[in-house]
């Protein structure tokens, strides 16, 4: 009995690793086989030998490393944007009580519901007379819409789990609210701005929508973009090898994050289900 | 007595002060991202507005809206969204429920799995929606020739062509990418629940059935409730995943693509910010009464 | 011939006077290219001589592949004033959408040298009196067959109409699964966008079923000979042509063709070239013919016409260089080598020109199936045609996909099509 619910259990998790795994295994493997290899039947499930030239393919043609580029400064501009504005509203949302602190709270939570779509003409004129259209820097202003309610919201939740006593004290020391928050408050909150920080940088570096409609060029296209309207100058079919290969390279950064910080991580994307 | 009064007012005072001067940048930035865009969109919605040098105006009242109430295609496009959206994530709660089950019984290898729950999580969408059309290439694909080979069908389907099977496809996708996400918060809800309940229920002679029925479940519900209603929400909205996938095609068109299309296919930039306010109102409609719901469910 | 030569040397000579302006300055321009094919790779070689003769910049951008997606785009841009890009790759059922975002070139080319294009496409492209692109390359589609399979099968000419298509197709394909399970017998392009309108188009004009809509705007399209056509399409799907067609677009089609997995295809002029390259397994195996006709009173062989043209974008910071850059592209000797690359000349002369058909004696076959393409119906429709192609390759692909009838999907189109038409074009 016990062997047998040992076995299944078993099963049932490699069978889980295998779904949870399976197409990444296929991304790295279709990653590294030729254009011949990869519209051949039957189908091979390891290559024959690894083409690593996909690699460097995908970096000769088109200006991929220019894409990435622009992905990594946006995404990081608007996790530090965010992490600093969002820290000083958290403090003042999470420890402040003055009249109007829960309407602002609620509005920015609110603020998280709405669907893109309906900022995009809006967004977009507002970009063109910024004359922030095709700019990384609009990029980030559109990427304030989520990332800013979502960075202040988790901080909020991190700031009212700290204890008060530390605060008091600086209080009692004549500091300032400014001076306190500094010295106090923003070494307690950094476990919480690494958990929003991740979560926000993983979240712009995915995003797609914006960065599909506020871009024409390798000025300011984002990888996302680039792998979604990903089209070969290759010569047979839809180029697959540089698609994946492309795809790999765009995953690795965000995998590499996630084993670091999984716990991390965990926390933030529970934090809003457990504690209702 | 009274110098400590004044000061703890005045330090009060000081703090609401401060208060809001901290919110300041925050408030000013998303009155700038959204309210000004959003309010800038509904104005957009009574005015017929084509491509055109110099930009042309014209007001047509509520023209737009009765536009959209009598076209199909719209409706398709909601109809589309609603299925998408019941069905993935009704898939999504079922499989991140095993998932979170068999990962919180006790076993060796439990931390690998745990990290492999967020490979799928973690890839961008775009890229997740390349990959899994890849995989379900009628001629090439993987997904196919490992459905021949354990024999579950006997002929290659082409999963994005087919009939329906498009919808099929960009669902199968979509739970793949986000069922781990489920089992993550529930997992977080198994994790919440006092051990002691599982062991006085044993001594009662429980069965491990009941303890699902009596003990997990019930307590699992409020956990469950905020991912299903995060999970709905995200749905609801979809983009990435179809439109990579699948397009503009009316099989799966969703209400958001079916907006950015008239938006930017078809330059209409009135009737297209007609289409966006009225995503606006679905989700604020869905989005009130799922509060109202909360509400009633922590009481 | 005496007043030809004139003519080119004056646009020579402008182009000249233009381009050494334009070196005094030094400018860096960026054009936006098309991608499928050889597309992208010669842009860059074009705009490179270019750049090398008058001394100026050129950066080539990819436009997306999709022509629907690239007609977004391009909307998106020019709606934000963007001077990002300086000279558009346009489509020939674009110009009343975008041309109030594009200079004129009449003050740019002088009118006797555009006298030397077809006057059609000059006139395609001519918008409240403004010519707002140059014509840069014609498509029409093509049946593409292989002459070694037909020989194989004892097959002596390629098929006059889709019955004998689908009889040639068939009995190929059976022959070929014995060795290579992967063959097919007609592939196409089948995915719901621009591409799917273009094909079904053809298939309803060869049985004499309209043109969607009439030149007068009246609807037609929902007549027996119509349902008839998309009837015979979605019977090939499964049987003679891949269940996955109805996704596939150019270079999915060519794909399976170029590899050897295909008796025939549908396919623009693009291909020819590029399946006759240095390491194309069916280099030397095909040839191209004009597409079948269908069956009943009106029927006969439809090919859609596409054209591609240049136009400079209003708000570039560079629109003398632009035009000077666009003219240059547009320009004879250009055309005559783009001409033995699969594109099409815009100009009758390269037609005619005794190199050009050395080189490449497919061009001459091209005149007639130029003159003779079928037009979308984009002159009534103007702004709203988007509106209509996105109908009618939604009815169409849900007939191919078979979720609906063609009967009953015509119908709907039609009532769709009254929608959109409103109380005019």
């Amino acid at each position: 009995m016990n062997l047998l619910y040992r076995a299944l259990l078993y099963a049932g998790v490699g069978l889980i690793l295998v779904y949870l795994l399976f197409p990444f295994y296929w991304a790295i493997i279709s990653s590294l086989k030729t254009p011949t290899e990869l519209f051949k039947t039957p189908i091979d499930y390891y290559p024959p030998n690894f083409r690593w030239q996909n690699y460097v393919e995908v970096f000769q043609a088109q200006p991929f490393g220019r894409y990435l580029l622009n992905s990594a400064v946006v995404a990081g501009t608007t996790t530090l944007l965010s992490l600093l504005i969002g820290s000083f509203a958290a403090y003042a949302l999470g420890r402040f009580q003055f009249r109007g602190r829960s309407v602002v709270y609620y509005a920015t939570l609110a603020v998280t519901m709405f669907p893109q779509i309906s900022l995009l003409s809006g967004m977009f004129i507002l970009l063109r007379t910024l004359g922030l259209y095709n700019n990384l820097l609009g990029l980030v202003l559109a990427y304030m819409v989520f990332s800013l309610p979502f960075t202040v919201w988790l901080l909020t939740s991190f700031v009212r789990d700290i204890p008060w006593e530390l605060e008091e004290a600086a209080y009692v020391d004549g500091a300032s609210p400014t001076q306190t928050l500094f010295r106090v408050m923003l070494p307690l909150m950094a476990p919480g701005m690494v958990t929003a920080g991740l979560l926000t940088f993983i979240h712009a570096w995915n995003e797609f929508l914006f960065a599909l409609t506020f871009t024409i060029d390798d000025k300011a296209r984002t990888v996302p973009v680039a792998i979604a309207t990903f089209s070969g100058v290759s010569s047979f079919e839809l180029p697959w090898h540089l698609i994946m290969a492309a795809s790999v390279i765009v995953t690795i950064p965000l995998l590499v994050l996630v084993l670091i910080f999984q716990q991390r991580i965990v926390a933030g994307l529970t934090a809003g289900a457990v504690k209702g | 007595m009274r110098p400590t009064i004044a000061k703890h007012n005045s330090l009060a005072a000081r703090k609401a002060r401060t208060g809001w001067l901290y919110l300041m940048p925050t408030i000013l930035i998303l009155l700038l991202v959204t309210v000004y865009p959003l309010g800038r969109t509904i104005y957009l919605s009574f005015f017929e507005a084509g491509l055109r040098f110099p930009l042309k105006l014209e007001f047509v009242g509520l023209m737009n809206y009765i536009n959209l109430f009598s076209d199909p295609v719209w409706w398709r496009s909601v109809l589309n969204t609603v299925i998408f959206t019941a069905t993935s994530v009704a898939l999504e709660t079922v499989l991140g429920l095993i998932i979170a089950l068999l990962v919180h019984t006790n076993f060796r290898g439990r931390g690998l799995v745990r990290t492999a729950m967020l490979v799928p999580w973690a890839i961008p969408g775009v890229v997740a929606a390349q990959l899994w059309r890849w995989m379900l290439n009628d001629v090439y694909g993987v997904i196919n020739d490992l459905l021949m080979k354990l024999q579950l069908i006997s002929r290659p389907y082409a999963w994005l062509a087919e009939g329906m099977l498009i919808m099929v496809a960009v669902v199968l996708a979509d739970v793949w990418k986000t069922a781990p996400f489920m089992a993550l918060i529930l997992l977080a809800g198994l994790q919440a629940i006092p051990k002691e309940l599982y062991e006085a229920a044993r001594v009662d002679g429980a069965t491990p059935a009941q303890q699902f029925w009596r003990i997990t479940l019930p307590l699992l519900r409020p956990v469950l409730l905020v991912a299903l209603i995060f999970r709905t929400l995200d749905a609801l909205r979809v983009f990435d995943m179809i439109y990579v996938m699948a397009g503009t095609q009316i099989a799966t068109i969703s209400m958001s693509i079916y907006g950015r299309q008239q938006l930017l296919e078809f330059a209409d930039i009135g009737y297209g910010s007609a289409v966006s306010t009225a995503i606006f109102l679905i989700i604020a409609i869905y989005t009130a009464v799922y509060i109202a719901t909360l509400k009633v469910e922590v009481r | 011939m005496k007043s030809k030569l004139v003519t080119t040397l004056m646009a020579f000579g402008t182009v000249m006077a233009l381009g050494s302006a334009a070196l005094a300055q030094g400018v860096n321009l960026r054009i936006m290219c098309g991608t499928v094919g050889t597309q992208f790779e010669l842009c860059k070689k074009v705009t490179g001589d270019w750049a090398q003769k008058t001394g100026n910049r050129v950066e080539v951008i990819q436009a997306v592949p999709s022509s629907n997606d690239r007609l977004a785009s391009y909307q998106q841009q020019l709606a934000a004033g963007s001077s990002d890009i300086d000279i558009y790759q346009i489509e020939n059922i674009w110009p009343s959408l975008l041309g109030d975002f594009f200079v004129d070139m009449k003050d740019h080319v002088p009118a006797t040298a555009l006298r030397d294009f077809f006057p059609t496409m000059i006139e395609n492209h001519t918008v409240n009196n403004r010519l707002i692109a140059l014509p840069w390359y014609g498509d029409a589609g093509l049946l593409y067959f292989r002459t070694d399979l037909l020989e194989k099968y004892g097959f002596k000419a390629p098929p006059k109409t889709w019955a004998e298509l689908e009889a040639q197709a068939k009995v190929i394909q059976e022959g070929e699964r014995r060795s290579n399970p992967n063959f097919w017998g007609y592939v196409w392009q089948g995915n719901a966008y621009e591409g799917l309108t273009c094909n079904a188009l053809e298939w309803i004009v060869s049985f004499g079923g309209g043109t969607i809509i009439d030149t007068r705007g009246n609807i037609t399209v929902n007549n027996p000979q119509a349902a008839a056509a998309l009837r015979m399409a979605a019977g090939w799907v499964g049987t003679i042509s891949p269940r996955g067609v109805t996704s596939y677009r150019e270079e999915d089609s060519r794909g399976v063709w170029q590899a050897g997995n295909a008796a025939f295809m549908r396919n623009w002029p693009y291909a020819y070239a590029l399946g006759n390259s240095a390491d194309s397994p069916i280099r030397g195996k095909f040839d191209v013919t004009v597409l079948p006709r269908g069956t009943g009173p009106n029927a006969k062989s439809a090919s859609t016409f596409g054209g591609h043209s240049l136009a400079v974008n209003r708000f570039s910071k560079n629109v003398k260089a632009a035009a000077d850059l666009a003219v240059y592209m547009a320009s004879y000797e250009v055309q005559a080598f783009r001409a033995t690359m699969g594109f099409n000349p815009t100009r009758p002369a390269v037609y005619k020109d005794a190199a050009v058909l050395r080189a490449a004696p497919f061009v001459g076959k091209m005149d007639d199936v130029m003159n003779s393409a079928t037009v979308r119906p984009t002159t009534i429709t103007g702004t709203k045609y988007p509106r209509v192609s996105e109908a009618f390759w939604n009815a169409s692909h849900s007939v191919l996909t078979g979720r609906s009838t063609a009967g009953a999907a015509l119908a709907q189109l039609q009532s769709t099509l009254n929608r959109i038409k409103g109380n005019g074009w």
